[in-house]
């Protein structure tokens, strides 16, 4: 049998439960390594966000200082960016993409469980600033010469946020050459580039988006860095450097950034509103083609976050036209799903209720993003609040609602238990009004002219009204996000048993049990089309349909007609009977060891940054260097022990 | 990195989608992001070009010839680098370790010239901090300069694997995807020995 051959092969490996999850390198466990890391992360960024919304409550609040509401908002966009939203889209990557591929694992295994590591310790580098009362303190888009110089940001603040970032540009590159060697190559036989699962589709695009994005933050920090460790002038204009050429380095990775926050959620509502309308994508063509189309689009945009820099009437002109074009592939991405609901025989489950929300409110980011795609009214928008209206909209409204419709749906696979629906749609409902609550006022704040990254505002502007309705939808979205978290902690404590196919799912991954075994699939799927699970549950032809009955009697009749068993059923079961594979054995399953030269190159790496922190620091800074240089050995020693350790069996190394 | 798995007994370069093996997509999609790592700092030193306040600067102080022979030294590493490469696909162990081995001491002699030019430059009052030129020059040819040495340790350490039995014909791919490397790190320095070399002020 699959299980004790397994068993067999890996019981030299058996070690303690933190052990195994210390060196784990199956794609699935990373991928829940990422998901509680960045939820905890969620955590931590939502109780700045409510750090602010407090400071800002009443005008001429005291709560915050200038210097604490600086830290507090950059950590907080910061946190949100880089530390959530990525990598909960990193963790369905990790999960979801193998499984939604036929594959029994992605393609370099330790590489992926490197990438985790590596995005942990840079996280925590950054988060330890708060520890020294160092916090990063210039924006999450850290203009230089403020960041560049040491003259205008003395401490170590910069510097946390510098090499913090660093260690996950490294982490993140990583994890897109991963994602796009293993959808590339490891694709099921039948599973054609047309044939792939949207969220598969941008998956790939979104690691595109990265390898071509990020070398630009890359190479724009490493200029911050040297100009504060090395005295050089990048963006020193006494020397004639000009700190625009950081905005253009930051920019030509920030716009693509944001389509690398928003791809892979789009990807999500494209398998969510399928499965609950039981139809297939409206339009699948349009919509993967739309996504690539952004995704070129998005390299020549990034100018109109520079309007108000004074580039000239030409630059900002053709800024303005490319970014007016970006809204059509967009929109055509959103008639594809109105047109997947329309008609469709909708199933009001939690998922959905967050899925078709997304719809809405990234709908009104995307208005107000076309509204300061126009220079002049971009001039008169920028840096005010309603920028902050339009970011809020598509990234709280569009990425993170479409991942929480994502948790929803895919909880039951990756844990083998289904979230409670009554509390799934209290927090859906607390969610949707405190979002609009929060974010829906901040347009007016804007409009009537309340500057953005302000601590404090004087009474008589006419903001404290709006300013008061924000602060209380903040508190319960605050109180709503807890929801999930007690959803999610309840759920946990309750015995595994969700059927294998719970939604009566379209894809691959719902053709296994929930969870997964180690091996994902006891025999590699073969594809005979798009929505391959479906296809072999009904056949080509029929695509819609009312939904068969839960405990239905005919599902005994049909082998190709799984019966979705109710809690308590002994999911999974059928599913491999299904296949006719339970008793497949094939004892030439090989999964890769496990190892510990992920985690200890991640740490060397966080080391390097660790290192170059302390030299910037009074009291340590001799230290600063030779703790450099034990990371770089480090890493060294590790690749080099990560090269001879044996992978296979066999000897292939 | 070069764990290609999952289906684990299949030799490497079999058994993916495309036909070609993951070290070498990963290698193709690794070279395709530093192509934009190299594009933005040559952005910068060409946005920077002529805009140093005060020398030394670029005319004075660059030696074409100079360089134009550790640009040849370099180019003649990835013909030696070709010539590995045959070495190992035809099963001839020997030939393979030691064109490799030159390939590697090309790498080295191209990174002894480049010390050389920089304490020169040094002495003559060009550092880091004294201008753009400085910055951006040190920066940009110092992080080519970093591509070259860690392709002489990837290639030594390929070397030491073939003696130790752990790299046979049966793994030439492996030399393959190194070679893609050190052709791209060679073709980067032609582009910056054009642009901040030839390109007269
Ligand atoms: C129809 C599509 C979109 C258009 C036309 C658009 C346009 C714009 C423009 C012109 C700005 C600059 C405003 C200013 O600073 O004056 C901006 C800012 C911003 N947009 Fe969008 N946008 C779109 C979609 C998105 C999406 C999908 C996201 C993220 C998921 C996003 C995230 C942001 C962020 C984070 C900022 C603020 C950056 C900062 O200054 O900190 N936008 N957008
Ligand atoms: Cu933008």
């Amino acid at each position: 049998m699959v299980e004790s051959a397994l068993k067999l092969e890996r019981a030299r490996y058996e070690r303690s439960a933190l052990v195994e999850w210390l060196t784990t390198v199956d794609h699935k466990k990373i991928g829940i390594l990422y998901f509680w890391t960045s939820l905890a992360f969620l955590l931590i960024g939502g109780l700045l966000a409510l750090l602010i919304r407090t400071q800002l409550i009443v005008p001429d609040n005291t709560f915050l200082g200038p210097q604490a509401y600086n830290e507090v908002f950059t950590m907080h966009g910061t946190i949100m960016i880089f530390l959530v939203v990525m990598p909960l889209n990193a963790a369905f990557f990790n999960f979801f993409v193998p499984l939604m591929i036929g594959a029994r694992d992605v393609a370099f295994p330790r590489l992926n469980a490197f990438s985790y590591w590596a995005f942990l310790f840079g996280s925590l580098l950054l988060l330890s600033s708060f520890l020294f009362g160092a916090a990063p303190d210039g924006g999450w888009f850290g203009y230089a010469n403020l960041t560049s110089s040491r003259l205008y940001s003395p401490g170590l603040n910069i510097d946390f946020w510098v090499m913090g970032l660093q260690v996950l540009g490294v982490a993140t590159l990583a994890s897109a050459l991963n994602f796009f060697v293993t959808i590339v190559n490891m694709r099921a036989p039948g599973m054609s580039l047309m044939r792939m699962p949207v969220f598969v589709w941008m998956t790939l695009v979104t690691a595109v988006l990265i390898l071509l994005a990020f070398p630009s933050l890359t190479v724009g920090l490493v200029m911050i860095m040297f100009d504060r460790y090395f005295g050089t002038n990048f963006f020193n204009p006494a020397a004639g450097g000009d700190p625009v050429i950081w905005q253009h380095l930051f920019w030509i990775f920030g716009h693509p950034e944001v389509y690398i926050l928003i791809l892979p959620p789009m990807g999500m509502i494209s398998e969510i509103l399928p499965t609950f309308s039981r139809k297939p994508l409206f339009g699948y063509t349009f919509v993967v083609f739309a996504g690539i189309v952004i995704a070129f689009l998005s390299f020549g945009v990034w100018a109109h976050h520079m309007f108000a820099v004074g580039l000239g009437p030409v630059p900002n002109a053709v800024f303005a036209t490319t970014t007016m074009l970006i809204a059509i592939p967009t929109g055509v991405k959103i008639f594809n799903w109105l047109g997947t609901l329309w008609g469709g025989a909708i199933e009001m489950k939690t998922a959905l209720l967050f899925a078709a929300s997304f719809i809405a409110m990234f709908t009104i980011g995307g208005i107000s993003g076309v509204m300061h795609a126009s220079v002049p009214i971009d001039y008169w928008q920028t840096d005010s609040y309603f920028v902050v209206a339009h970011f809020h909209y598509v990234l709280f409204g569009g990425s993170l609602l479409a991942i929480f419709a994502a948790i929803y749906y895919w909880f039951p696979k990756m844990f083998g238990r289904m979230l409670d629906e009554r509390l799934g749609k209290l927090h859906f409902w607390l969610t949707l009004i405190g979002f609009n609550l929060t974010f829906f006022p901040m347009h007016f704040l804007g409009v009537d002219g309340m500057p953005r990254r302000i601590y404090m505002y004087s009474a008589g502007m006419g903001w404290d009204l709006w300013n008061l309705v924000a602060s209380i939808g903040a508190y319960l979205l605050g109180a709503s996000t807890l929801l999930l978290f007690v959803n999610m902690l309840k759920t946990l404590r309750k015995p595994a048993d969700a059927p294998a196919d719970p939604w009566d799912g379209r894809t691959l991954e719902w053709s296994i049990p929930s969870p997964p075994p180690a091996h994902n699939f006891d025999v590699v799927p073969v594809v005979r089309g798009r929505d391959a699970f479906w296809i072999e549950k009904y056949g080509a032809e029929e695509v819609i349909g009312p939904a068969p009955e839960r405990h239905g009697a005919e599902a005994g009749h049909n082998p190709q007609n799984p019966h979705n068993p109710g809690p308590g059923e002994g999911a999974g079961h059928d599913q491999a009977a299904s296949h006719g594979a339970e008793h497949h054995g094939d004892s030439r399953i090989h999964l890769p060891p496990p190892s510990w030269f992920p985690l200890t190159t991640g740490a060397g790496l966080t080391l390097m940054g660790i290192g170059m922190v302390m030299h910037a620091s009074d009291t340590l800074g001799s230290l600063g260097f030779p703790v450099v240089g034990l990371g770089i050995a480090m890493v060294v020693v590790s690749l080099l022990g990560w090269t001879f350790e044996p992978i296979h069996e066999e000897g292939h190394a | 990195m070069s764990d290609s798995t999952a289906v684990g007994h299949v030799p490497e370069a079999h058994h993916t989608t495309t036909g070609i093996s993951h070290n070498k997509m990963l290698m193709w999609a690794f070279l395709a992001s530093d192509c934009m790592f190299f594009g933005s700092l040559i952005w910068v030193y060409m946005v920077y070009r002529g805009r140093s306040l005060e020398g030394p600067y670029t005319q004075e102080i660059l030696n074409i010839p100079y360089t134009s022979v550790s640009a040849a030294v370099l180019l003649l590493s990835s013909l030696a680098m070709v010539l590995a490469l045959h070495g190992i696909q035809h099963g001839d162990m020997r030939r393979f370790r030691v064109w490799l081995g030159a390939t590697a001491a090309l790498g080295a002699l191209f990174l002894g010239g480049q010390y050389f030019e920089f304490t020169e430059f040094y002495h003559h009052g060009l550092t880091l901090e004294q201008n753009l030129f400085g910055t951006t020059f040190f920066v940009l040819t110092g992080f080519h300069g970093t591509h070259v040495g860690i392709g002489i340790i990837w290639l030594v350490t390929l070397i030491l694997m073939s003696l130790f039995g752990r790299l046979t014909p049966a793994n030439a791919e492996r030399v393959e995807v190194a070679g893609l490397y050190w052709h791209f790190v060679d073709i980067v320095w032609i582009v910056i020995f054009t642009l901040v070399y030839l390109i007269p002020y």
